[in-house]
């Protein structure tokens, strides 16, 4: 019996010389039921065409770099198993709404400059000095913040943000998602500082709450959860005192 | 090409680079630090680490007996001055990170808590649930936002370190997006670059982990030390090789063989499931020997059980493991156990570097895992390691600021000379070599195979020259490799070249100074020499590069203070 295969097709675009992107199918030995669809980008590039490019490095969910659109859906290629597929064919293409830079490697400049806009360090009026060990906090007052607290920034939820797709001002999902877990961190006096950008006109307001940003986190992050609070809590702010951090 | 200039230069984004960089601009805000990294930060692989940072954090915990733990731990082959200054600083250190927002769990008072670790007499690991790296990575790379000072070239591949009159003036960086090679100058550079544990198949470590920063110090004289080093994990999955934290175990998790039986009483008594790492992998081994491993699709393994535990806790304390169970493994470990077998996950060895991260070349740190500061000794403790990032990268951060604030400005004539020969050498060497044959994953994943029996859990003579042999024929053949990829744009084919270079480097340096060391200590077990050798062997190995496949080895006397080498049982 010939041993199964699957075939991968996948993006190939080089800007120096192609026009336009283009798929180009695979032949990948299909050899263990744990195998996912990076190890086939990996058999790829190690045995059949070196020039495939894409990022990758945990193989374990962690460090956000996989990301990839798989059958149309953003996925973590180091989570996408082949047996979920097999045996009809994968697409993989890089993640949707980005500009790509070669094959499957995006630009995610833009997300690095919102990230930074969005001041995601603890600020404090004073900061209380080593010496004075640390700020008392339940585990309780982390579970306030806990699930904004574990994006990977793997781009996921970008990729699946209709809203993203359309105006790529918007704030986003993991940026409002991650503005959301230092807010609601209670060592944190930062709110007003960061309220012109999340709240500002294409911060949290461009949101239509499609949700699909929820849907598709490989972390369990809830980005419009975030973006509906915030939105609240700027309006609220007008009439309320914000807790007693303010 | 370009030419940027900094104070100080880091080379790596993960947490001891970031931890150095602000430690910089911090010792002098008028410090410019650039940051260089082959990945974003948030990628680099302090991201995978689980189970916690170790600290004297209790009224009822003491720097001494975190020491002891440490230099114990070693083998005796640690420093114990750079051990004390260790114990005494992490702590602060912690401190730091939850000023900066570091989500450490809680005890019930609101104090960060602490759990049992392997080798730790007392409970001092401090940790974020059992994503303890990601957490803290995250943490400081945001942090790290906040200083205008620091300006980082993301996706940039260093191939090269600028030497001129013996002292260290900056890098060559290939920049990955757009293929072109820059000088980056800076008084002084840091490099934190991170593990090796991609020369090995089976390891925890992601596909950054190519030991770079360790073979670019290793080409520019730095000697190489204790490279034989290498700690094996008990705990990794079988085929992913993806890490199950010791945390699991410091929980209460039972190591249990395929009689049932918690076969850790025959090798560590006293100490079971929390034993250090290099004996329980030696003791997972050996039951497999003996025919008492569970057999699977991927080889012998072993079960973690953490059933007892209790779902409650299991979702408190070990989330991220249930995660991993579920999406890799297809199981619940609520209601299953784990399978397990030791995996490649850390190297001990490193850039021969003293206690403010100095190396013999001047204007060159070294921290973190790429680093031998001398803590670590034949074997890391679990969760000294998150430690040694903040407190080594802090100190190395400052050593070079105020280096820098006092060392005279890098002239660019030499600097672009060299540039230019280094542009010409890879491209030369890779993108426009004609005839080449070989490709470069089939050399890459035999050199993993090799590495793991030649110089794996056991080592003998045999093994190791074998070991030594192969890698000559290896190198030979990367001396014929081909390049498909032509392109100048985000060409990951010439850095995995770059890369492999790298390793066969690295796996040399370890093959050699393994050979070399006819004694069993810490993680390095020589089938041959059973037996610890202090009369001849209390020595660091450094390994220095020469023209041939097989390094010059000197040896260096460990420093001790206060703690006599002792039999090492548990």
């Amino acid at each position: 019996m010939p041993d199964k295969t699957i075939t991968i097709r996948a993006t190939r675009y080089d800007p120096e010389k192609d026009e336009k992107p283009r798929l180009q199918s695979y032949d990948v030995p299909f050899y263990d039921e744990s195998m996912v669809v990076l190890d086939a980008l990996n058999h790829i590039k190690s045995h059949v065409d070196g020039s495939l490019s894409y990022r990758w490095s945990c193989r374990m969910g962690i460090c956000g770099s996989c990301g990839m659109m798989v059958n149309g859906m953003p996925k973590l290629t180091c989570n996408a198993f082949l047996r979920d597929y097999w045996p009809r064919p994968i697409v993989v293409e890089p993640l949707n709404n980005f500009p790509v830079i070669r094959d499957l490697v995006i630009d995610m400049d833009d997300f690095m400059h919102k990230l930074k806009s969005i001041k995601p360090w603890i600020i404090r009026k004073q900061e209380i000095p080593l010496g004075a060990r640390e700020h008392r906090q339940t585990n309780e007052q982390i579970d306030d913040f806990r699930q904004f607290s574990e994006c990977i920034n793997c781009m996921l939820c970008y990729a699946a943000c209709p809203v993203y797709g359309l105006n790529s001002e918007f704030l986003g999902p993991a940026a409002t998602a991650l503005a959301r877990r230092y807010n609601l961190d209670s060592r944190d006096q930062g709110l007003k500082e960061r309220l012109p950008v999340i709240g500002g006109a294409e911060g949290i307001w461009e949101c239509s709450f499609v949700g699909e940003c929820s849907v598709v986190c490989p972390k369990g992050v809830d980005p419009a959860k975030a973006i509906q609070q915030t939105k609240l809590d700027t309006t609220m702010r007008f009439v309320l005192p914000y807790g007693n951090r303010d | 090409m370009d030419f940027e200039s900094y104070d100080v230069l880091v080379v790596g984004g993960g947490l001891a680079g970031l931890r150095a960089a602000i430690a910089a601009v911090e010792a002098n805000p008028r410090v410019k630090v650039g940051m260089v990294s082959k990945v974003y930060p948030m990628r680099s692989h302090t991201v995978s680490a689980e189970g916690g940072a170790a600290a004297v954090m209790s009224a009822d915990d003491s720097y001494d007996t975190h020491a002891f733990d440490t230099i114990k731990g070693s083998d005796y082959l640690a420093d114990q001055d750079v051990v004390e200054a260790f114990t005494r600083e992490a702590p602060v250190e912690i401190i730091q990170m939850e000023h900066w927002g570091c989500p450490w769990s809680r005890n019930p008072d609101g104090t960060i808590a602490v759990r049992p670790f392997g080798g730790m007499t007392t409970w001092r690991t401090c940790f974020a649930a059992d994503k303890t790296g990601f957490h803290m990575l995250h943490t400081v790379f945001q942090t790290s936002l906040k200083y205008p000072q620091i300006t980082r070239h993301d996706e940039a591949f260093v191939t090269k370190l600028l030497v001129e009159d013996s002292r260290c003036v900056g890098v060559v960086a290939l920049d990955i997006r757009t293929g072109r090679f820059d000088a980056i100058t800076a008084r002084s550079v840091i490099l934190a670059t991170g593990g090796l544990g991609r020369v090995y198949a089976f390891t925890t470590n992601g596909n950054i982990c190519t030991g770079d920063g360790m073979a670019l110090a290793y080409r520019a004289g730095v000697g190489l030390k204790d490279m034989e080093m290498v700690q094996f994990h008990p705990t990794g999955l079988p085929f992913t090789g993806i890490l199950i934290t010791e945390a699991v175990r410091g929980e209460g998790g039972y190591l249990l063989n395929s009689e049932g039986e918690r076969f850790l009483k025959r090798y560590v008594p006293n100490k079971m499931e929390l034993g250090p790492r290099d004996i329980i992998s030696r003791a997972m081994v050996t039951e497999f020997e003996e025919g008492r491993g569970f057999e699977g699709p991927h080889g012998k393994y072993m079960h973690l059980d953490v059933r007892h535990l209790g779902e409650k806790v299991i979702d408190r304390k070990l989330p991220f493991m249930r995660e991993l169970g579920r999406e890799f493994v297809g199981i619940d470990i609520v209601t299953d156990p784990i399978p397990v077998r030791p995996v490649q996950h850390y190297m001990m060895g490193g850039v021969d570097a003293d206690i403010s991260g100095e190396t013999p070349i001047l204007g060159l740190y070294a921290a973190g895992e790429c680093a031998n500061v001398g803590l670590n000794g034949g074997n890391r403790l679990g969760s000294n390691s998150l430690s040694e990032c903040l407190v080594f990268g802090a100190a190395a951060g400052r050593a070079a600021a105020h280096y820098a604030s006092s060392a005279k400005p890098v002239t660019a004539n030499p600097v672009d000379a060299m540039l230019w020969d280094e542009a010409r050498r890879v491209e030369a060497e890779y993108l426009e070599k004609k005839g080449g044959v070989e490709r470069i994953g089939p050399i890459r994943e035999e050199m993993q195979l090799e590495m793991d029996a030649g110089a794996g859990v056991f080592r003998t003579k045999e093994s190791l020259s074998r070991l030594a042999r192969n890698l000559g024929g290896l190198r030979e053949r990367f001396e014929k490799v081909k390049v498909d990829d032509s392109s100048r744009t985000f060409n990951t084919e010439i850095t995995a070249a770059l890369e492999l270079d790298f390793m066969l480097e690295v796996a040399s340096s370890i093959t050699f100074s393994a050979l070399a060391r006819e004694e069993s200590r810490g993680a390095h077990a020589r089938r041959d020499f059973p037996e610890r050798n202090d009369a001849k062997f209390l020595k660091h190995t450094l390994a220095f590069h020469t023209n041939t496949l097989a390094p010059r080895l000197e040896y260096r006397d460990v420093k001790i203070t206060t703690l006599k080498p002792q039999a090492r049982t548990y």
